[in-house]
């Protein structure tokens, strides 16, 4: 009763933070609503005993890119007014798409196909089950493959952001360390008698 | 399963490739800016080695690997082999044309290999994970790779374009999967496909009749289909496909025409046909609307172009309806037909864009209609390969193009959809006229300009080889479909 009672606490939440991401006119506002959001779905996860994905999800989202995000935000100063420009004129096919997408899904995705009797609560397990270490076996064994290829695909962003961002410009200052660390006295001091 | 080598060895090609990969890393950073062409040369030889990979551990039967999340048989070996060969020669197109324009950095090639690692994880992908990982990797890397040139604002355009819509589309297809794992309770194509039979699941249990889940099944199935066709580029998810080529360096361009449209067909069969076979009687409904309006719209719009690139691109979502005619026509000799229309599609492709890399000098892309005015009198023997390209794209016989056609509309006459060939013959009709106005210019218009061509010797040979294996291949096509027909049995 009193899990339910936050369930649907932390849901309203969500949904209101989700909704306020895209509507807020501050981008600053808009990126600390996805925070919010965020750290709802953590307190879903924990709800259903997904403890390290809760944890992964903090750390990693809210911690490491949202304030990544938010420096971005900040620093790029996006002028919002043009990008705003075509709310009112988009938003009756906006409406028109998502109402569709909405009956369908309430649809199909309902109580009735996905409800306890069908899909039963999955089993309460005790203190002394450690939901990271079943997520690590089934990572490295059952899951091995996928989890590789999710290592090349973080490769691949590393080398297509050093691509797209590295560049060497001339006449610009750079420290070059490896010079530095072999300078010698007699290279930068010279005694001058006067 | 333990993990021993004998056990990995059927992804033998995949962990060579991703082992050269790093090493070429770690080798491009340390190299001069003198010896670059050693990253290239080891970027072929890796394709080359992958290649022979392949054929070492040619699957004899289905090889399943890493819980069924891995998947060896002959449709992943032939197609692999298809992607690494037209990969070697769209490297070798592109190392003049990035060479002239100050963009002949290891990482053109790196990106490349991880594309074809991903383009390799698709084509044996078991399981929807697989799927969605293998499409990720070869995305991102396209991405990247369209994005390289940095000074160009085209580029950059067509960068964003794509990535921002192919994020979408991968949403879309994630989400279909998301709705099929909650409805079937697996990943693993071979047991969704158990589920959808109504047999019984891997724990022995019989699978309860799934009319309940049906609604569920379906609207996954429309993300999905949504995700594959923008992949694909079928109409109407098309919309990025002419601006992307157009903006693209044209390396980048020919890369992103030819080999991954090879992988989109291998994700059409995995998932449709591997997978969702159950479910025929709905997917093969949403495929002829696909494929008429992506033939109707490639075919009618391509007539308005007069940038090549742009003219091809129409020309690709064209061919991507004629793609699906095949899978429509849902029997085996339907799927050999398809697999050999994208395997000459590729090969098509990798010609077609090679030439405008062959017209193109220092500072000047020969990618509009009028560049390639009067070709005749400054070299007949470009005109003469040009001319198999366009006729064979056409579908002129005896050019091998016309055989990809040919076979398709056969199996979908066969399948008794004798109007759904009437329409796609009338559309192929309407497509000769832009394919032989390129024809006209060539041969009986004058020159605009009389610059000597200057393609390196290797890139004359290459050409010429791809030209006239596609004229061979049209006078023999038995021996390659016999290949295809092979695979789907």
């Amino acid at each position: 009763m009193i899990e339910q009672l936050f369930f649907y606490g932390f849901s309203a939440i969500l949904i209101f933070a989700g909704v306020m991401v895209i509507t807020a006119r501050n981008s600053v506002h808009a990126a600390l609503f996805l925070v919010l959001a965020f750290c709802t779905s953590a307190a879903l996860w924990l709800l259903l005993e997904a403890e390290f994905l809760a944890m992964t999800l903090v750390l990693v989202y809210v911690g490491a890119v949202m304030v990544l995000f938010l420096f971005v935000v900040m620093m790029l100063d996006v002028n919002i007014a043009p990008l705003r420009e075509g709310f009112i004129r988009y938003l009756p096919v906006g409406i028109l798409v998502t109402t569709l997408i909405a009956v369908e899904l309430a649809m199909t995705v309902g109580a009735r196909r996905f409800g306890l009797d069908i899909m039963p609560a999955p089993v309460r397990q005790g203190p002394e089950y450690s939901n990271t270490e079943t997520l690590g076996l089934a990572l490295y064994t059952d899951y091995l493959y996928p989890f590789e290829i999710a290592a090349v695909i973080l490769l691949v962003a590393m080398v297509a952001a050093i691509v797209l961002t590295m560049r060497r410009r001339q006449g610009v200052k750079h420290q070059k360390p490896e010079q530095q660390v072999t300078v010698r006295r007699e290279d930068r001091v010279k005694l001058v008698k006067m | 399963m333990t993990l021993t080598l004998q056990n990995l060895l059927p992804a033998a090609p995949e962990m060579f490739l991703l082992t050269m990969i790093t090493l070429l890393l770690v080798i491009d950073v340390s190299l001069p800016e003198r010896y670059r062409a050693l990253t290239y040369q080891m970027a072929q030889a890796t394709l080359v080695g992958v290649a022979v990979l392949v054929l070492m551990f040619y699957p004899e039967q289905q090889v399943l690997r890493f819980h069924d999340t891995f998947v060896n048989d002959a449709l992943a070996a032939v197609l692999k082999l298809a992607i690494v060969l037209v990969t070697f020669f769209v490297f070798a197109y592109s190392k003049p044309y990035l060479q002239d324009r100050n963009l002949f950095k290891g990482e053109y090639f790196i990106l490349g290999l991880m594309a074809v690692l991903g383009m390799l994880v698709l084509v044996s992908a078991h399981s929807l994970l697989t799927v969605y990982l293998g499409l990720e990797l070869l995305s991102l890397s396209l991405y990247a790779m369209v994005g390289l040139h940095r000074e160009s604002i085209t580029a950059s355009e067509a960068a964003m374009k794509y990535f921002v819509l192919g994020a979408l589309a991968s949403g879309m297809l994630l989400y279909g999967m998301s709705l099929f794992y909650g409805a079937t309770g697996t990943l693993d194509l071979a047991e969704i496909a158990r589920y959808l039979a109504g047999g019984t699941g891997s724990d022995g249990m019989i699978v309860q009749e799934f009319a309940g889940t049906r609604p569920v099944l379906i609207l996954g199935l429309v993300f999905i289909l949504v995700g594959i066709a923008f992949k694909l580029g079928a109409a109407p998810f098309h919309m990025w496909v002419p601006d992307v080529y157009h903006g693209a360096p044209t390396a980048v361009t020919l890369f992103i025409g030819s080999a991954p449209k090879i992988a989109a067909f291998a994700m059409l069969m995995r998932l449709l046909v591997d997978g969702l076979a159950g479910l025929d009687s709905d997917w093969t409904q949403i495929l002829v609307i696909l494929a008429i309006a992506s033939m109707a719209i490639g075919n009618i719009i391509a007539i308005a172009q007069d940038n090549l690139k742009r003219m091809l691109a129409y020309s690709t979502i064209a061919h991507s309806g004629f793609l699906f005619l095949g899978i429509i026509a849902g029997t085996q000799a339907g799927f050999a037909a398809s697999m050999f229309y994208v395997i000459v599609y590729a090969l098509m492709a990798a010609g077609g864009f090679g030439m405008i890399i062959v017209l193109s000098r220092t500072g000047v892309e020969a990618d509009r209609l009028d560049d390639f005015k009067g070709l005749n009198e400054r070299s007949p023997w470009y005109a003469f390969l040009m001319l198999i390209l366009m006729l064979s794209m056409a579908g002129v016989p005896p050019f091998l193009g016309f055989w990809a056609k040919w076979s398709v509309l056969r199996e979908v006459v066969n399948a008794d959809m004798i109007w759904l060939a009437v329409v796609a013959v009338c559309f192929a009709i309407i497509g000769l006229f832009y394919y032989l106005r390129v024809v006209r210019m060539m041969y009986f218009d004058a020159p605009l300009n009389q610059a000597r061509i200057q393609a390196p010797a290797g890139m004359r040979v290459m050409i010429s080889t791809n030209a006239l294996a596609i004229l061979a291949l049209g006078v023999y096509p038995s021996a390659l479909m016999a290949v295809c027909i092979a695979v789907m049995q």
